[in-house]
């Protein structure tokens, strides 16, 4: 089970990030835990500047903006 | 398949060529500029189709319509599509680096030119800013930064490009910096740390070691239309709607009618520009074109600036994202010395040019 954190304060982006990275986990049968994280504090601890954000397992592989679909399924799989 | 077949990787795709895309480009340019050359005669044509008097009000109107509408869409699209492509040579991350360490003074030119062409979006303010002060970028240099990128923005410069022309595109982008600049400036200078929300000064934001992606020029490109697709897509029907508002006063509006209000002769039209630009954000794709009918009615070209600074500078959404992490006394400093610089840019024009 992948923990993937979606870090955004609730902006649109970070909702259609979340649902991109469900998608995408369905598609490749990756079982994951989603989780959406909004607090200000927990994000500047992740050292991130621009939302939305993702985290797998405790490691930032994306900030701002959507996330290409293609390095989805890279970081899922990895 | 035959034996010989090249082997290729389960689900990648061939790499776009580079040059095909190049080429594409070319080729979008090419034809944005037939069609701009064609934009005066087709407007005319247009009116032409209707049984309207050219040299009526109605006639003039529609003709302003005819031209404008296409003449500043395109225009726009291509802006936004330059900025794309510049914006995907920077990012948040890379700027924080390039500003970190930098003394004030220089720091506020290097943040302010920043601004422009980081990828900024008022959603991300709250974290852009945490992140920079807790990575020790002195507050006034981040402040340099929060006024420059949404005030010198590619709708804003694309929208004056095109509907009053690149001189006061120019002098909106030269004094929109200044104003950054210096208001960035003044607030370090008053050593206002102390003001922020207890939590963020202590805030430790942790070191982020993304690995740095490999971007192509495919990608860069597509930043572009990715960037047109997004932006003009969200502004067109307020263009649309603003530049309809602009053709009613340009044709039935009697010339110099605004000159006793927005004219250069009254001290008071510049301050309450700013007033009025403030609750204006969300919607200033759609106030150029008044405004720019408006400049054609006698309105004065200071007065102009100040009320577009406004708008763009000082946005109550934005005040309120940044609240969570400054106090309200921070706020209004932040307001009065960004206001004070729009002031002064609005009067010095006044001051300049009849």
């Amino acid at each position: 089970m992948k923990n993937v954190k979606v870090l955004g304060s609730g902006c649109k982006r970070c909702v259609a990030t979340a649902e991109m990275v469900q998608a995408e986990a369905a598609r490749l049968g990756v079982p994951v835990e989603i989780e959406k994280v909004t607090d200000y504090v927990a994000i500047a601890g992740y050292g991130i500047l621009s939302t939305p954000g993702i985290v797998i397992d405790g490691k930032v592989v994306h900030t701002g903006g959507l996330p290409k679909s293609e390095d989805l399924a890279q970081w899922l799989l990895a | 398949m035959t034996a010989n077949a090249p082997p290729v990787m389960a689900g990648s795709r061939r790499p776009a060529s580079p040059l095909i895309w190049l080429a594409g480009c070319a080729g979008a340019l090419i034809l944005w500029l037939v069609v701009y050359l064609q934009l005066a005669s087709s407007a005319e044509w247009v009116v032409s189709l209707m049984t309207v008097e050219r040299e009526s009000r109605l006639g003039e109107a529609i003709a302003f319509f005819a031209y404008d509408t296409p003449k500043v869409l395109l225009l726009l699209t291509l802006v936004v599509f330059g900025m794309g492509v510049v914006r995907s040579f920077f990012s948040p991350e890379r700027t924080r680096a390039l500003l970190a360490g930098r003394r004030e003074a220089f720091g506020n030119v290097a943040a302010a030119a920043l601004g422009i062409v980081t990828p900024f979006c008022s959603c991300s303010a709250v974290p852009l800013f945490i992140g920079f002060v807790s990575a020790g970028i002195p507050l006034g240099v981040t402040f340099s930064f929060l006024v420059a990128a949404p005030m010198v923005n590619e709708v804003a410069l694309g929208l004056l490009f095109g509907l009053v022309g690149w001189q006061v595109a120019l002098t909106y982008l030269v004094f929109g910096l200044v104003v950054a600049i210096v208001s960035g400036w003044v607030i370090g200078r008053l050593h206002l740390e102390g003001w922020l929300e207890e939590w963020v000064r202590n805030v430790r934001a942790g070191a982020l070691d993304l690995p740095v992606a490999r971007i192509t020029v495919v990608d860069r490109i597509k930043a572009g239309i990715e960037a047109v697709r997004d932006i003009v897509a969200r502004v067109w029907i307020w263009i649309i709607a603003g530049i309809a508002v602009g053709a009613f006063i340009h044709g039935y509006v009697p010339a110099q009618a605004l000159a006793s209000i927005m004219g250069r002769e009254h001290w008071w039209s510049v301050p309450a520009a700013v007033l009025v630009g403030v609750p204006l954000y969300s919607n200033a794709a759609g106030i150029i074109p008044v405004v720019q009918a408006l400049l054609g009615k006698g309105a004065a070209i200071g007065t102009v600036l100040a009320f577009m600074m406004s708008v763009t500078a000082l946005s109550f959404p934005e005040m309120i994202i940044l609240r969570k992490v400054m106090t309200l006394r921070l706020i209004a400093v932040f307001a009065a010395v960004v206001a004070s610089g729009i002031l002064a840019v609005g009067f010095l024009f006044n001051a300049l040019f009849d």
